[in-house]
């Protein structure tokens, strides 16, 4: 029950051109916990991502071979619907992209996509959701404002509840506090902590002091490939590799 | 390093040759503001002369014609520009829309490497080639086909000719202008709908479009005001009679088409002289008031992505 | 209560999907009636024009009125334009290269003077030939200055010169900061970095312009309309008058007379012709400056 496994990617390669962007990449990902991608700029972490939801379907440079699991189900290879996929999978990006229109539909998005849903059932789940990602509070008097108006925090957090409201079990966060202010951060990691209860929580980011803070499993990678992996207390307190060593001195950058 | 070292090396010829071009090229650049101002006043001053005679309701609601007694009267140019652009632009919105979207979404890089200099080419024809065009293919085709579903008799010079010579000649102009407008969507906010669930469709048609509804409108104003100015082309199969035109198989008689026909012979009286410009002017006027309004829209449009 | 709101479900996705092909299928339509258009245009011009063509029509001037008379070719159009259009685009390109220059060297830090300049650039760029034409031609009344070929050039270079001016700036604007700031602190003056490096630096921006600027003027027939006259005759000097191709499309056009109406379709040709060697030129040049950008 401790290492269930939620995520396993077997011998992913992905290049665009002659160009090789993730080389060999080998990881298990476990359930309910919080799991942090570290790396220097450029070393894929995005892409990679990308790949378990699919998102590499919309740049047809891309070649992507290998297996990614999720639940035992080969989401590369599945003859399943891809929209049913990521439906699986909240996405938080880098900075905050609000569906172009209000803040009420922002949240309901995904849940009117696929059919006509009971308006009042609606209501209850957009509040609800919005509770979720504590910005319940901040925007019940004006969920009828496009979601430009509010602030990059609360943005962030209205990304979170959009993607919640899908009823994903799989949370992909890359970097999603780079763009915000100190004290939004901190909301975002207490979100994360509480939420890692019933979602697998996978996050990128390049501060390592957040991710000693709340990983539970920490994958290290390095120009594309995965040099390291394993629990976060074995991974801050006793690297394997050199490489990994210098990171976390910050020397590599 | 030695910064003095080479401070040194810039010797004060070589300063003075710095200042010198400096100014004369600030001069050069000033040149540029100067003109349209120069063409507006210019074009103000040439036409006092007929505003001082007659008033500027008169002039703009009034459909009668009659240089030789004094009357004029800009209705029935107004209105036939107005028909002809608004006709055109309901001819070439959809197509424009529909390809843009096509070639920003789904035409993969081999179809784009065939439109681009199919968009190119259209973009650089004349407007007198197009002219051509539209009397040996347009004008027989509306006469001998379109009108005669109708039930109407018509010569093909008439404000339907004109208004698809003139959306194939603002075709790629907008369309241009959309491939733009979508394309600096960011990717990540289509990545965001995919993700929560959505199919490539539902993107376009819930997050794509409407995010970029107002470049698409401002697109459509640019398209409008470049139309409005298009002279040859139009003036060669629309008809130029000067009457308010009645229906889309009726000839028309636009504003540019009207200087054009006149402008050279009548120099000699000074109130039809005065007339001519004030139709530049009112030209002017119009393209520059659809051109302004949506440059606006679309800057502040770009900001919002910054 | 599940299973109906699945059914609901895929019901709407399958109406979805139909409503995709639908919409893609007219997307493919556009763009194809668009490329279909443009074939149709080509060919129009060349079934009427190219039985026209002859050895005569393109070494000839017009025997007894370009108007009535039935004789001689349109090689004063050929010659007309071309002078027209070589002169406009070299008015042009002295006046807006150093424009342009101006905008991305001294302005570099200014960035909303250049961005104002650029706005009006862009509406100069909308303002109909026509206007340009009707107005340069009031200009010469005033001066007492007669429609010549020098006339024509002046106003063609006007009209021609915010598209030049915005082509090379946009060439400019990517050259690197990085560049210009390792000139300047080789110490370079601005002028040596504007003349030197970024001249150098964007040559094929600066061949585009000068392309696309040259296609501009040779077509354009409302600017020239009463600024060149119209003759029969090759210009020999600045003050004559002069008939440019488009001008003599224009006018042989309308004439009652068949064979007069012929050279207007061969003037049509040969302007086509000229275009579409400028579109493939400048297509050429481009892609041979950089290989690896795909615009759109
Ligand atoms: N669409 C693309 N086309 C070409 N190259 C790409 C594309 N997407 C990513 N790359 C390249 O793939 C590599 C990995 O990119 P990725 O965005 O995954 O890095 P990252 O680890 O997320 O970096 P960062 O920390 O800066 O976000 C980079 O070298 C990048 O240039
Ligand atoms: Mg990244």
């Amino acid at each position: 029950m401790e290492n269930q496994t939620k995520i396993k990617v077997e011998s992913l390669n992905l290049s665009i051109g002659n160009k090789v962007i993730l080389n060999d990449i080998n990881i298990s990902i476990p359930k309910n916990k919080i799991t942090v991608i570290l790396g220097p700029s450029g070393c894929g972490k995005s892409t990679l991502m990308k790949s378990m939801n699919r998102l590499t379907d919309l740049y047809p440079e891309m070649k992507v071979s290998g297996n990614i699991f999720i639940d035992d189900e080969d989401i590369l290879h599945t003859k399943n619907d891809v929209t049913e996929i990521r439906k699986r999978m909240g996405l938080l990006s880098q900075r905050p992209y609000p569906l172009p229109m209000s803040i009420y539909k922002n949240v309901a998005y995904g849940l009117k996509i696929s059919g006509r849903v009971n308006k009042q059932l609606l209501n209850k789940r957009v509040e609800h959701y919005l509770q979720q990602a504590s910005l319940w509070n901040e925007v019940k008097d004006r969920l009828k404002d496009p979601a430009s108006s509010l602030s990059i925090g609360q943005q962030q957090r209205l990304c979170l509840a959009r993607g919640l409201a899908v009823d994903p079990d799989i949370i992909l966060a890359d970097e999603p506090t780079s763009a915000l202010d100190p004290i939004s951060s901190q909301e975002i990691e207490k979100k994360f902590l509480e939420l890692k209860g019933n979602y697998t929580i996978i996050l990128v980011t390049h501060i390592l002091r957040q991710a000693a803070r709340i990983a539970d499993y920490v994958v290290f990678m390095y120009l594309g490939e995965v040099i390291e992996q394993g629990p976060a207390k074995e991974f801050f307190s006793n690297p394997q590799t050199e490489i990994t060593k210098a990171y976390l001195r910050g020397s590599i950058n | 390093m030695n910064w003095n070292r080479i401070r040194d090396n810039i010797s004060p010829t070589r300063l003075q040759i710095n200042k010198f071009n400096e100014v004369w090229m600030l001069v050069w650049t000033l040149f540029l503001v100067v003109v349209p101002l120069f063409i507006v006043s210019g074009l103000l001053w040439k036409s006092s002369l007929l505003l001082e005679n007659h008033t500027l309701k008169e002039i703009i609601f009034s459909s009668e014609w009659k240089p030789m007694s004094g009357k004029f009267g800009f209705l029935p140019f107004i209105m036939s520009s107005l028909w002809v652009t608004l006709l055109s632009l309901l001819i070439a919105a959809p197509i424009c829309l529909f390809s843009a979207i096509h070639l920003t979404q789904y035409a993969n890089r081999y179809v784009l490497r065939f439109m681009q200099p199919v968009i190119d080419i259209l973009a650089g024809i004349p407007s007198v080639i197009y002219g051509v065009w539209g009397i040996i293919a347009v004008v027989p085709f509306v006469a001998e086909k379109i009108a005669p579903m109708f039930g109407v008799q018509t010569t093909g010079y008439n404000i339907l000719s004109a208004s698809i010579v003139l959306a194939v000649m603002v075709i790629p102009f907008i369309l241009n202008i959309l491939i733009d407008i979508i394309n600096t969507i960011p990717k990540e906010l289509t990545e965001a709908s995919l993700s929560l669930g959505a199919g490539k469709w539902y993107t376009i048609k819930h997050v794509i479009l409407r995010k970029a509804l107002p470049g698409i409108i401002s697109a459509m104003g640019l398209g409008l005001s470049r139309s409005f100015g298009e002279t040859i082309a139009v003036l060669m199969v629309v008809g130029n009679v000067a009457a308010i035109p009645s229906g889309i198989f009726q000839p028309g008689y636009p504003l540019p088409a009207l200087i054009a026909n006149n402008y050279g012979e009548m120099m000699s009286i000074p109130q039809y002289d005065s007339a001519l410009m004030f139709s530049a002017l009112l030209l002017m006027i119009i393209v520059l008031f659809f051109n302004i309004g949506s440059r606006f829209l679309i800057m502040s449009y770009e900001k919002r992505f910054k | 209560m599940k299973k109906d709101s699945n059914k609901k479900t895929s019901f709407k996705k399958q109406r979805l999907k139909y409503e995709e092909y639908f919409f893609r299928g007219v997307m493919l339509l556009s763009s194809c009636l668009i490329a279909f258009i443009l074939g149709l245009i080509i060919y129009s011009i060349l079934v009427k024009g190219v039985p026209s063509l002859s050895w005569e029509m393109i070494t000839q001037t017009p025997k007894g009125g370009f108007y009535f008379g039935k004789e001689g070719g349109i090689l004063n159009a050929i010659i007309g334009s071309i002078y027209l259009a070589f002169g406009a685009t070299f008015i042009a390109f002295i006046i807006g290269l150093p424009i342009s220059l101006y905008m991305n060297v001294w302005l570099s830090h200014k960035e909303k003077w250049v961005n104002m300049l650029r706005f009006i650039l862009d509406l100069l760029w909308g303002i109909p030939s026509i206007v340009y034409g009707a107005f340069g031609f009031t200009i010469m009344i005033l001066l007492g200055i007669k429609a010549s070929l020098l006339a024509g050039i002046i106003v063609t270079a006007l009209l021609i010169l915010p598209i030049m001016i915005r082509a090379i700036d946009e060439g400019l604007k990517t050259v690197p900061k990085g560049l210009k700031e390792s000139s300047y602190s080789l110490g370079s003056t601005k002028s040596e970095l504007a003349f030197k490096i970024m001249l150098r630096q964007c040559i094929p921006g600066i061949v585009t312009a000068v392309l696309l600027s040259f296609g501009r003027a040779i077509g354009d027939a409302a600017a020239v309309l009463f600024t060149t006259g119209f003759t029969d005759n090759i210009p020999t000097a600045l003050n004559q008058p002069t008939a440019t191709l488009p001008l003599a499309i224009f006018f042989q056009l309308s004439s009652p007379i068949p064979e007069v109406k012929e050279r207007a379709y061969a003037a049509a040709v040969i302007l086509t012709s000229i275009i579409l060697i400028i579109s493939v030129l400048s297509r050429v040049l481009t892609q041979k400056y950089n290989k690896h950008t795909i615009k759109f």
